[in-house]
């Protein structure tokens, strides 16, 4: 694949177990997200999307297939990168269903944090820091802790810390769930934004009725296999 | 790069000063077993130092005055005044038993002394020294008389007549000092009930009593009632004579047995109080291995209650040393604030012991290299499970 694509993937199948007792929990799963693009994920309990989450985020190993990240072949029936570590850092950002952000950091240095991991100099991380929280209006709160933040201001803190060090693409599990309406669609807004600001592909996992209809494509998960259909891409008030 | 283990004992230094503390009291209960021992060996030496002697001679074949019970007769150290290399020689009695003032009764070592001779104490922290022959004591601050106070040994009262410091038996009890012939009376002096007694059996011994020698009878019962013992005889050796040398020729020519300073003190610290120091050594391993534990209990408690921090850190690139690094110095953080709470905790209480506690910098220095490897080595468990935390656990739940 060349220049263009943010995550692809073809044909990817990820099987629990042996024998008589195996589980195929995805069953040749194609999917596609150009740079740019913010993409839904849907499908009921058990139909394997939280499993396709964790074979896009290098967090667990597929049976068979291939992935494709920001123009480079990650995966071709077996890891084509070393340090998944690495690649994780790097080049895959998550946003989860609770923000998860490490409570004993302040607000700056939990987005921070992951530009000084892959070792840029404390200052520098900061500035990219601040720049991100700038960016998704929570400036003001950058030398809060995080427990004094409300829930949606720690969904476009984490959103900031998944952008930290510019990856192709973002994976978002339920990042509305324990929010409103309206704090959910502020953050599917933002989530768009910030697709199109830093050109970055961002797949949301979600079973949420009220974002569904803001994605312009919907990837359709159902005993393992994906079927592409369009959305309705309104970003409602 | 932060300091993950810093910012997370700053976010929450309340809890990890209370377990800091907790640990510390322990350290302390540690530190001042240790400091017990080291007391035990102080008291030894400072017994020896005090009693102003280069030998000790005692009955033979026995390990006396302190590890088992000797008698000599009083009049042996004349003769050995006459050997040459000796400067001085004095009797001296010793005998551990209640000293009672008023209503209470103190433990006490009573040491029977010769005024200027060898066994008197060095110096005194208040009062005066003994002047007369009987019924004048000095008393050293630990058994918590006063100058001027009234105490009974046995059947006579004694006035303190002045006090001393760190003069304590090997046991830790405070000494008594008295003249030395009230203190062969005190040692062996019978009740007045017990002399009739004796005296009537005696006279009912017709081997005793016989009629045809008149005046027997009066000296058996003169001796039955008086006593020309001592414990031992200190003695001290002349200037440019080897002590090794007077004790070889104290053996050989009085047949009694002659200790240097440096065989009193291996009987002292090697027998005496060899099954005590098992005992402490036996505690501290204990204490130790204990401390480890709560260490370990600790860090791997708080390592758990960040699983889902932990896994988030791993699925977003953090290295595993730098997890391991966060544990470990969280580990050595705790044993620091410990360390320091314990140094202090048993510096406050380590007076209020009855006993001598003696707390070296060295054993402290120790105790830090150990506190530090304990906490290293309580942390491997913590990091252990850490480092097994899979970063998919951050996702889906």
């Amino acid at each position: 694949m060349g220049e263009g694509i943010g995550i692809q993937i073809e044909g990817l199948s990820k099987r629990y177990g042996k024998g008589d007792t195996a589980v195929d929990a995805l069953k040749e799963v194609n999917m596609s997200v150009a740079p740019g693009e913010v993409v839904g994920l849907i499908g009921p309990s058990g139909s394997g999307k939280t499993t396709l989450l964790k074979c896009l985020g290098a967090v667990i190993e597929p049976t068979t297939g291939r992935m494709t990240l920001g123009g480079e072949v990650i995966y071709d029936n077996g890891w084509k990168i070393k340090d998944l570590r690495v690649l994780r850092r790097d080049r895959i950002g998550f946003v989860f269903q609770a923000p998860y952000l490490i409570p004993f950091l302040d607000v700056t240095d939990n987005v921070a944090l992951l530009p000084m991991l892959a070792g840029r100099p404390n200052g520098e991380a900061r500035a990219r820091a601040l720049e991100l929280l700038t960016a998704l209006d929570v400036a003001h709160r950058a030398k809060a802790e995080t427990a004094e933040l409300s829930g949606g201001e720690q969904q476009r803190v984490s959103i900031a810390r998944a952008l930290a060090n510019k990856p192709p693409v973002i994976l978002a599990d339920e990042p509305t769930a324990p929010l409103d309406s309206a704090r959910a669609l502020a953050v599917v807004r933002i989530l768009n934004q910030m697709a199109t600001q830093y050109q970055t592909a961002i797949i949301v996992v979600t079973h949420d009725e009220k974002i569904i209809p803001t994605f312009k494509r919907i990837y359709h998960i159902r005993d393992g296999r994906t079927v592409e259909e369009a959305g309705e891409g309104r970003l409602l008030e | 790069m932060i300091s993950l283990a810093g910012r997370d004992i700053l976010h929450s230094w309340g809890k990890f000063v209370l377990t800091g503390l907790g640990l510390g009291l322990l350290i302390g209960v540690t530190f001042t077993m240790a400091g017990v021992y080291r007391g035990m060996v102080d008291d030894a030496k400072v017994l020896l130092n005090n009693s102003g002697a280069d030998l000790w001679v005692v009955q033979k074949d026995t390990l006396g005055p302190y590890a088992e019970s000797s008698s000599i007769p009083d009049d042996v150290y004349r003769g050995i005044l006459g050997l040459p290399g000796v400067a001085q020689a004095a009797n001296v009695t010793y005998l551990t038993m209640q000293v009672r003032k008023g209503k209470t009764d103190v433990r006490a070592m009573v040491v029977g002394f010769v005024p200027g001779q060898p066994g008197e104490p060095n110096y005194l922290v208040a009062g005066r020294r003994i002047t007369r022959s009987h019924y004048e004591a000095l008393a050293d601050v630990m058994a918590r008389f006063q100058v001027g106070d009234r105490i009974r040994i046995r059947r006579h009262e004694y006035t303190v007549v002045g006090l001393t410091r760190r003069m304590v038996s090997s046991g830790g009890d405070p000494m008594v000092f008295i003249p030395l012939k009230d203190a062969q009376e005190a040692q062996f002096l019978k009740d007045n009930d017990a002399i009739v007694n004796s005296r009537a059996r005696t006279a009912a011994n017709p081997a005793l009593n016989r009629p045809g020698v008149p005046g027997l009878l009066d000296a058996i019962e003169a001796s039955q009632t008086s006593n020309h013992n001592v414990n031992a005889v200190l003695v001290r050796v002349a200037e440019g004579y080897s002590a090794d040398a007077v004790a070889g020729e104290i053996r050989r020519w009085k047949h009694f047995q002659a200790y240097t300073r440096a065989q009193m003190e291996d009987l002292l610290i090697a027998k005496l109080i060899a099954m005590a120091s098992k005992q402490i050594g036996m505690f501290l391993a204990i204490l130790t291995v204990v401390s480890a534990a709560i260490v370990a209990f600790i860090i791997y408690t708080m390592t758990l209650g960040k699983i889902r921090e932990i896994a988030v850190l791993k699925l977003i690139g953090a290295r595993d040393r730098t997890i391991a690094g966060m544990i470990l110095q969280q580990a050595l953080g705790l044993g620091v604030i410990g360390f320091i709470v314990g140094k202090i905790a048993a510096t406050i209480w380590a007076p209020a012991f009855p006993k001598y506690v003696l707390l070296l910098p060295e054993d402290a220095a120790r105790g830090f290299a150990i506190v530090m490897l304990v906490c290293v080595l309580a942390s491997t468990l913590a990091i252990r499970a850490a480092l097994k935390i899979d970063p998919a656990t951050a996702i889906g739940g």
